[in-house]
């Protein structure tokens, strides 16, 4: 069905159904409980878990398949996030325009940032790709300040000239983005005993475009082109004296990749109309990275793991203050209540990232596979027991080491 | 006039003459052997026949079309395929992939998106594939992971690859260093097995005389960058000027 | 000519830190092979190096001083630091005084030994790994660093003076000739470029003259011969990689004066002197000082306002303009060596 074969579409099913009931899932604790702050099924973390999602996939179309480690896609992000904000400053407040013009501006941008920077590979690459995203970076925040908002960022104002749509609304705000009519930031709650779940229109349409974005991926890997992308990976001399150009695939992995990253940056101005420079700084680019990695590079389903993983403990974790864990750690006798409150306080709130840079670090070392990586793992020791493993389809489990394509 | 015509080749790399004014004619559907002690600079007129490495002077001819200045998936894609002296493949596919990816090239040229099919309905070559593994006997193991093939299976695997596109000229680098006795004597078998089958010229690279022998039907030795004598191979084994540029050396 | 010198002498500082990091850089990458994007951090590290001995020499206890009164017309409090305390004021007083100069010593053996666990601890694990492996753990080590920092000393800058010494600017147009005031230049930059030299100079006598620098020359050139001849290599790397550290280190503590330490000063230096390593060819020392200056002197004349005026936005973006176009003409950098991280 769909044109994917049975484990990819069940794979595809899985991560339908998740994203259809993400407000029941992430919501797994009643509203007034002590846990409640687990709960990640608001509106604003659900729609980040996909569209961060959408980005790691785009990244990892590149990087998974082609081994190619760029470290400025970002920049393209960002680049996408202008250009939709422009298009809702000028044209009109539906979002597919902005998320189409988005996708169009990330894609010349990477075309010609990937022109230029798949001359050299390996390390290189990543030094170039690096730069050039630095030099946009730096750009959008001093001398495109008209077109950018430099320091402050890219907002709407109460006289747009928009042509297809009003400046203002009757009570004289400023509109908000919507899909013909059905205004993003919209919700409805929906309370069941003690739980509340929010269904909101913003997210269902990040979730309806990362599917769509996620189909195609399994697509992209299941193809000839994608099967190409991996000889890129595996030995480039071979393919190039087997007839094949290697440029024109890499090229258009990048692009492909780059556009992903502005639908991404499209989606994100749709749930908030406001683009700033910080969006394009290179560990943002890190960022994306390390969602990638972690989730499993190379793999259809890492990177979503890898965005929704990194995303949830970032809001979290930052949540998490001096005060909470008092209250988690007050059935503890003195003293040792407030000892293990100094062990996890540099961990929690403003320290997630002390977090992060310690679980990306034993990934890295230990599960260079990453989380898909790890289940598979798991899974094996419990097949063991029943029966001798299963010969692996390898099609489905591309090697998972992540190299720099040399 | 052969199907490959080296003329006049010079190469220097800095002040070190590593070919100096190379002849060599190639006829069609022959098995043209090159050999020569280390040094004698086989490896650069490999490289130079396949794009690698440009000739400071001389020209390179095959099938009437120079093949100077272009990029080696240019050269694969007028008919010329090459053969590592450690077999180049696709480490990280299965070795069914591996056979697919060529014949892909073969049929779309260097370059065609495919994005949205899937590869396993492209039926004419999933079957073209099939057909070259059960020739190299290696169906079997077409899900396997090409790295994790044994030495010898990984050759046979390149060879597949190579003769898939079917390429009017076949290069071949040491295609048997570094292989076991009974390794080499299969590569033998299969390399005769091309040669009866097929219409396809070979040129081959070697250090082993067996090889050779059991190969060639005319051999150029070269050394120190020139090409001595070309002859058959009955004439070579007795050719005083061989016996000292190879056998005095060895001695 | 007095506007050129002026703008020469204001990159020397910041190349003099582009070069010390990015000859760190570039040695732990030709010795160890190791792409270590954890190196802006060690930086980062030798600049907090300089603030905890501040800190640590300024520790007071207080006494109440019966004498003098406070605004409110309480006893006065009087903080005394210890080392007044007991090296007697004069000297005490010295000692915090100069505290940025002190923390070279006091840096040196923490650098060396940060940079011998982080080799043996971590990094001597990815030398057969894919460099795409080694940039991402070690780029997961600068987060872990710098966070780590950021807890302990907080997110804001924290000020950190030059000895009153060396306070102030001198007239060095007049040194060469020009009116007077048309060149002023801080004394604390010339100390930073001199020590900067003193540091690099350093770094390659030891390679140049001592055996055990021939050695490490030699295992750049050919790490497994050298092996062969039954030498130690790794244990010679891994001090390599210690002095790496300290190189970077020091550059670190000196710069304090010239930028208040921030934990996250480290990043933004590493992508610059990356690029610097990237330009002056991998794994070639000489190369790293050239650009590391080369790339400071650039950035400080795309800072001039009548370039600006015609380029608006050219001092942002200089060195990577630079670094791409010389990745692109001469992909091995300026002095890069042949066969260093080619296929």
């Amino acid at each position: 069905m769909l044109g994917l074969d049975r484990r990819d579409l069940t794979l595809f099913i899985v991560v339908l159904l998740l994203a259809l009931f993400a407000p029941f899932l992430l919501n797994p604790f009643p509203a007034d409980s002590a846990l409640a702050q687990f709960n990640a099924g608001y509106p604003d973390l659900m729609q980040r878990f996909v569209i961060f999602g959408i980005f790691a996939i785009g990244f990892n179309i590149l990087f998974g398949l082609t081994g190619y480690l760029s470290f400025g896609h970002a920049a393209f992000l960002g680049v996408g996030s202008y250009a939709g904000v422009w298009m809702m400053k000028l044209l009109t407040m539906n979002v597919i325009p902005a998320i189409l013009i988005s996708v169009l501006f990330a894609g010349l941008l990477s075309l010609l940032i990937g022109w230029i920077s798949l001359r050299r590979s390996g390390i290189y690459f990543a030094i170039l790709t690096l730069a050039f995203a630095q030099m946009c970076y730096a750009l959008a925040y001093s001398v495109l300040t008209p077109i950018t908002g430099g320091e402050t960022g890219l907002q709407l104002n109460l006289d747009d000239p928009r042509i297809l749509g009003v400046s203002q609304t009757a009570e004289g705000n400023i509109p908000v983005p919507h899909l013909f009519g059905l205004e993003m930031n919209q919700t409805w709650d929906l309370a069941m005993g003690g739980w509340e779940f929010t269904f909101s229109a913003g997210y269902y349409l990040a979730a309806v475009v990362m599917l769509a974005s996620f189909y195609l991926a399994i697509r992209l890997f299941r193809s000839p082109f994608g099967m190409m992308l991996r000889a890129v990976k595996s030995n480039q001399q071979r393919m190039n004296y087997t007839g094949l150009n290697s440029r024109p695939y890499t090229l258009a992995a990048f692009v492909i990749s780059g556009m992903y990253a502005g639908l991404a940056g499209g989606l994100m101005v749709s749930m908030d109309p406001l683009a700033g420079a910080e969006r394009m700084i290179w560990t943002a680019s890190g960022e994306v990275v390390l969602m990638t990695i972690l989730g499993g590079a190379g793999t259809l389903i890492g990177p979503v793991l890898g965005a929704g993983l990194i995303k949830y403990l970032e809001n979290i974790l930052s949540k998490i203050n001096k005060g909470v864990l008092e209250q988690w750690f007050a059935f503890m006798p003195d003293g040792i209540d407030s000892f293990l409150v100094t062990i996890v306080y540099p961990f929690v709130g403003k320290g997630w990232h002390l977090t992060l840079g310690i679980i990306f670090m034993l990934v890295v070392i230990f599960l260079p596979g990453g989380l898909v990586e790890g289940a598979q793992r798991i899974g094996r020791l419990f097949r063991r027991e029943r029966k001798p493993a299963a010969p692996e389809d390898p099609e489905h489990h591309p090697k998972p080491q992540p190299h720099v394509g040399e | 006039m052969g199907i490959l015509e080296v003329k006049d080749v010079n190469k220097n790399f800095g002040g070190l003459k590593a070919l100096s004014d190379v002849n060599l004619s190639v006829r069609e559907n022959s098995v043209h052997a090159i050999i020569g002690p280390n040094g004698a600079g086989k490896s650069t007129l490999l490289n130079c026949l396949v794009g690698k490495l440009i000739p400071d002077t001389g020209s390179v001819m095959f099938d009437g079309q120079s093949v100077l200045g272009r990029k080696p998936h240019e050269i694969n894609q007028m008919g010329i395929s090459r053969v590592f002296q450690t077999p180049e493949i696709f480490g990280d596919l299965t070795v069914f992939e591996n056979v697919m990816i060529p014949c892909f090239a073969s049929r779309d040229g260097a370059f065609r998106m495919h994005a949205y099919e899937h590869m396993m309905q492209e039926d004419d070559i999933v079957e073209t594939a099939e057909r070259m593994l059960a020739d190299v006997k290696m169906l079997d193991k077409r899900h396997m992971h090409a790295a994790s093939l044994s030495r010898g299976d990984k050759r046979r695997l390149e060879m597949a690859m190579c003769l898939v596109q079917r390429p009017q000229l076949l290069l071949l680098d040491e295609p048997t260093a570094g292989m076991s006795r009974a390794d080499t004597n299969n590569t033998i078998d299969l390399l005769k097995e091309i040669r009866d089958k097929r219409d396809i010229t070979m040129v081959i690279i070697e250090h082993d005389m067996h090889v050779v022998f059991s190969l060639a039907e005319r051999i150029t030795v070269l050394a120190q960058g020139t090409p001595l004598v070309e002859d058959t191979p009955e004439n070579i084994k007795g050719h005083p000027k061989v016996r000292e540029a190879y056998l005095g050396e060895a001695a | 000519m007095d506007v050129i010198i002026l703008q020469i002498l204001n990159g020397l500082d910041k190349g003099s830190a582009y070069a010390l990091i990015a000859l760190g850089l570039t040695l732990i990458f030709g010795t160890l092979g190791v792409v270590n994007f954890a190196h802006g951090a060690l930086f980062m590290l030798g600049a907090f190096c300089a603030v905890t001995l501040n800190r640590l020499l300024t520790l007071s206890f207080t006494t109440v001083d019966e004498t003098r009164t406070d605004f409110l017309g309480n006893p006065a409090k009087v903080e005394t630091p210890y080392v007044e305390a007991w090296f007697g004021p004069e000297v005490g007083g010295w000692m915090i005084e100069w505290s940025v100069p002190l923390a070279i010593l006091f840096a040196i053996p923490i650098m060396a030994i940060i940079g011998l666990v982080m080799e043996r601890g971590l990094i001597k694990h990815f030398y057969k790994r894919p460099h795409a492996d080694q940039i991402l753990v070690t780029f997961g080590l600068a987060i872990v660093l710098q966070e780590i920092i950021k807890f302990y000393y907080g997110a804001n800058p924290i000020p950190t003076p030059a000895p009153d010494a060396f306070k102030g600017s001198f007239d060095f147009g007049v040194l060469l000739g020009f009116d007077p005031l048309t060149i002023m230049y801080p004394y604390w930059r010339l100390v930073y470029f001199l020590f900067a030299m003193v540091v690099i100079g350093a770094v390659f006598a030891f390679l140049q003259f001592t055996t055990f620098g021939m050695v490490v020359r030699a295992g750049m050139a050919d790490r497994e011969t050298v092996g062969l001849l039954g030498i130690n290599i790794d244990r010679r790397f891994t001090i390599m990689f210690a002095i790496a550290a300290i190189v970077a280190g020091l550059a670190g503590v000196m710069y304090t004066p010239i930028l208040s330490p921030n934990y996250h000063m480290g990043m933004d230096f590493l992508v610059l002197s990356f690029v610097v390593v990237v330009v002056g060819g991998m794994g070639s020392l000489p190369g790293a000082v050239l650009s590391g200056f080369l790339l400071g002197i650039l950035q400080s004349f795309a800072s001039m306002p009548q370039v600006i005026a015609v380029l608006p936005g050219i001092n942002q973006i200089i060195i990577y303009l630079v670094a791409i176009v010389i990745l692109l003409t001469r992909p091995r950098g300026l002095m890069g060596r042949k066969g260093v991280m080619e296929e």
